[in-house]
């Protein structure tokens, strides 16, 4: 007997006939039909850009996960400024950032901070963002779209109009009007800073998901099995979460992944603008920010490094992202 | 046709509406009124003359009175006065947009141009070299926050010209109109143009590769092929056409998008346009003209949707509109 068991787990069924001679095990083994996750899961593990992207992402969860541990090597904390006169010293004596040196290996900031241990926090950050906002965004439109197109009639046109809304309104304009009144006037647990951040990345940003969600939906209620899930007496909850909720499983989580770099980005560019992460909180739109006003002075490591821990982020989650829409869909015909 | 641009135009206006309301409530729920007559009268000013400001603004009446006024004005074409200079709002977006337009106008050139025809050389060369360097290009690009391609661009091309001596690009924050001097209103936005116009080309060039994928699969493409058709008329005449509607799409929402102005390339490139005018308004709490740059936002929004649902139907026969 040669069954893989970790093989059937994952299909999910046990085999009809155990006790089969040898040869026939082998062919049974060959036409064992696989699940549309296995198959996927099998592309992606083949797909070499798709693993390296993968590599990179977990190096930078474990950077942002032992933050702390660059400052413990470093010995510089992440708010930490070397003004001297004791060395390190991380300011000219004209108060200018200090160049990559091997005390500061990417040199400091215009306050003189270690700008690899800001970082190493700033990574924190971008991925919290980007996962809880991302979180947020496909949970609302999940739920709406689930309920507009299942329930149709009247709540369909009235969360339909609602999405329209949405998608018309000039994002980031609204982001920045929402943010500005919350740094002055925090409403309830929605204070400046992170928590705003991710409500306004979360809460203005759904309604393209619950448009394909809704879409989605409207074709999946037609199908047989919908009736005949009916017919064996399913409630609407059932029907909903069990029968069509697995077949929009595999677009969301393609749509999520490729919704998180532009959610980080999303984040940066408000701590860019001077909305986002409160200072001194160790933020990468927010160094990038500050860069920009003193780098045409001569400190380019201050702007650069910065920009690069975010482009090199972004990117390994978007080629991530578009391996894992390739895996599920290797002909191209589900998302466009 | 006619019925089409009514309901499209009423649900609009609606649209437009419900985004002043929502603009109104922000203001009054946060800072707003009370952040403005304080600033107004100064750090030294008694209550009493901080109510003064309040009042001369209409900001101590009911926030319903201040949005009929608002309306009222609006009705006239009016878009009211900014509250720190009394300057008419309606002339703070006239000279804020030809900023933004010569942005997008240049821009939204050069994206559709390099996005479609390296979308175009992808697709007809599938898994060349070229295709992938062009696919890597592609997502390295979309990857790209705006900011950061264009402080990459200024500190390559402007501040290492710029210490050498050569003054081959302006200082960023230069605008030159075009009325005045088109050679220099080009050269001031070149950088600009080319930060938008990489980071949205990217877009387009993956939308036409996979979307000419798609129809180089269809049945007529082999139809027209085998009568013998040239390679190229297949290319352009039968392929791109049905292509181009999703790049249509695409572009639509853009240049609506922008409409309200390219808050980041002009936050980066120092440009007052309406993006930037809008950041500035918000950080001073400056209702009237952040609600002016909203409903040019929205309308942009809006009626780019509008042309791109009448565009599908030229581009597509068998799209009718309802």
């Amino acid at each position: 007997m040669t069954y893989n068991y970790s093989d059937l787990e994952t299909v999910g069924e046990l085999p009809a006939e155990p006790v089969l001679a040898a040869p026939e095990a082998e062919a049974a083994k060959k036409i064992e039909g696989r699940s549309p996750w296995r198959l996927a899961m099998d592309r992606l593990r083949h797909d070499r850009a798709a693993m390296i992207a993968l590599g990179v992402i977990i190096i930078i969860v474990l950077v942002a996960i032992f933050a702390p541990v660059f400052a413990l090597i470093t010995g510089h904390g992440v708010y930490q400024q070397f003004r001297g006169p004791a060395p390190p010293i991380g300011l000219t004596p004209t108060g200018q950032p200090v160049g990559p040196t091997s005390a500061f290996l990417l040199g400091t900031d215009d306050q003189g901070r270690d700008i690899l241990v800001r970082i190493a926090y700033g990574a924190r950050v971008s991925l919290f963002v980007g996962v809880v906002a991302t979180g947020i965004t496909v949970g609302i439109g999940l739920i709406v779209g689930l309920a507009a197109g299942f329930f149709g009639g009247l709540t369909d046109s009235i969360l339909a109009r609602l999405m329209d809304w949405l998608l018309a309104i000039p994002f980031l304009l609204f982001a920045i009007s929402l943010v500005s009144v919350v740094l002055v006037h925090p409403i309830g647990p929605i204070r400046p800073g992170l928590p705003v951040v991710i409500i306004v990345l979360g809460v203005l940003t759904w309604a393209s998901v619950g448009r394909l969600v809704r879409g989605q939906v409207l074709s999946i209620r037609e199908k047989e099995y919908i009736e005949a899930a009916r017919a064996l007496g399913a409630g609407p909850w059932r029907i909903m979460f069990i029968d069509i909720l697995p077949n929009l499983l595999a677009q969301l989580i393609v749509y999520a992944t490729l919704l998180i770099p532009l959610t980080i980005v999303g984040e940066a560019s408000l701590s860019f603008l001077g909305v986002g992460v409160l200072p001194p909180t160790a933020d990468w739109g927010q160094m990038i920010s500050a860069a920009s006003s003193v780098y045409l002075y001569g400190p380019w490591w201050y702007l650069l490094f910065p920009s690069v821990a975010l482009l090199i982020t972004t990117l390994a989650f978007n080629i991530f992202g578009d391996s894992v829409r390739d895996a599920f869909d290797p002909r191209g015909d589900l998302f466009v | 046709m006619a019925r089409f641009l009514i309901r499209r135009t009423l649900q609009g206006l609606f649209v437009l509406w419900l985004m002043t309301v929502t603009v109104f409530l922000i203001f009054f729920i946060g800072p707003g009124p009370g952040a403005v007559a304080r600033t107004l009268a100064g750090r030294q000013a008694t209550p009493a003359q901080v109510a003064a400001v309040s009042h001369r603004l209409l900001l101590d009446q009911p926030i319903y009175v201040q949005y009929q006024h608002f309306i009222w004005l609006l009705l006239h074409g009016n878009l009211g006065y900014d509250y720190y200079h009394s300057q008419s709002v309606n002339s703070i977006i006239a000279a804020a947009f030809p900023i933004t337009l010569s942005l997008l106008i240049g821009a939204s050139i050069l994206w559709l141009t390099i996005g479609v025809l390296t979308g175009i050389l992808s697709a007809v060369r599938t898994r060349s070299v070229y295709d992938r360097t062009s696919t890597v290009l592609a997502l390295l690009f979309y990857s790209m926050p705006t900011f950061v391609l264009g402080f990459l661009l200024i500190l390559g091309l402007y501040y290492e010209f710029a210490i050498h001596g050569v003054s081959v690009f302006p200082a960023p924050g230069t605008w030159v109109p075009f009325s005045e001097n088109p050679a220099q209103w080009a050269r001031a936005l070149i950088l600009p143009w080319i930060t938008l116009a990489l980071v949205s080309a990217a877009t387009y060039t993956r939308l036409t590769r996979g979307s000419m994928l798609d129809v180089f699969g269809e049945d007529y493409i082999r139809t027209a092929r085998s009568k013998g058709m040239s390679e190229r008329r297949v290319i352009f005449k039968h392929n791109l056409r049905a292509s181009l509607t999703p790049v249509v799409t695409q572009f639509g929402l853009d240049v609506g998008t922008l409409i309200g102005g390219a808050i980041i390339t002009e936050s980066v490139f120092n440009l007052p346009g309406l993006g930037y005018t809008a950041v500035q308004a918000i950080g001073q709490q400056d209702l009237p003209v952040v609600i002016g740059v909203v409903i040019v936002a929205s309308a942009g929004v809006v009626i780019a949707n509008v042309i791109v649902d009448i565009f599908y139907g030229v581009l597509d026969p068998r799209v009718r509109l309802n």
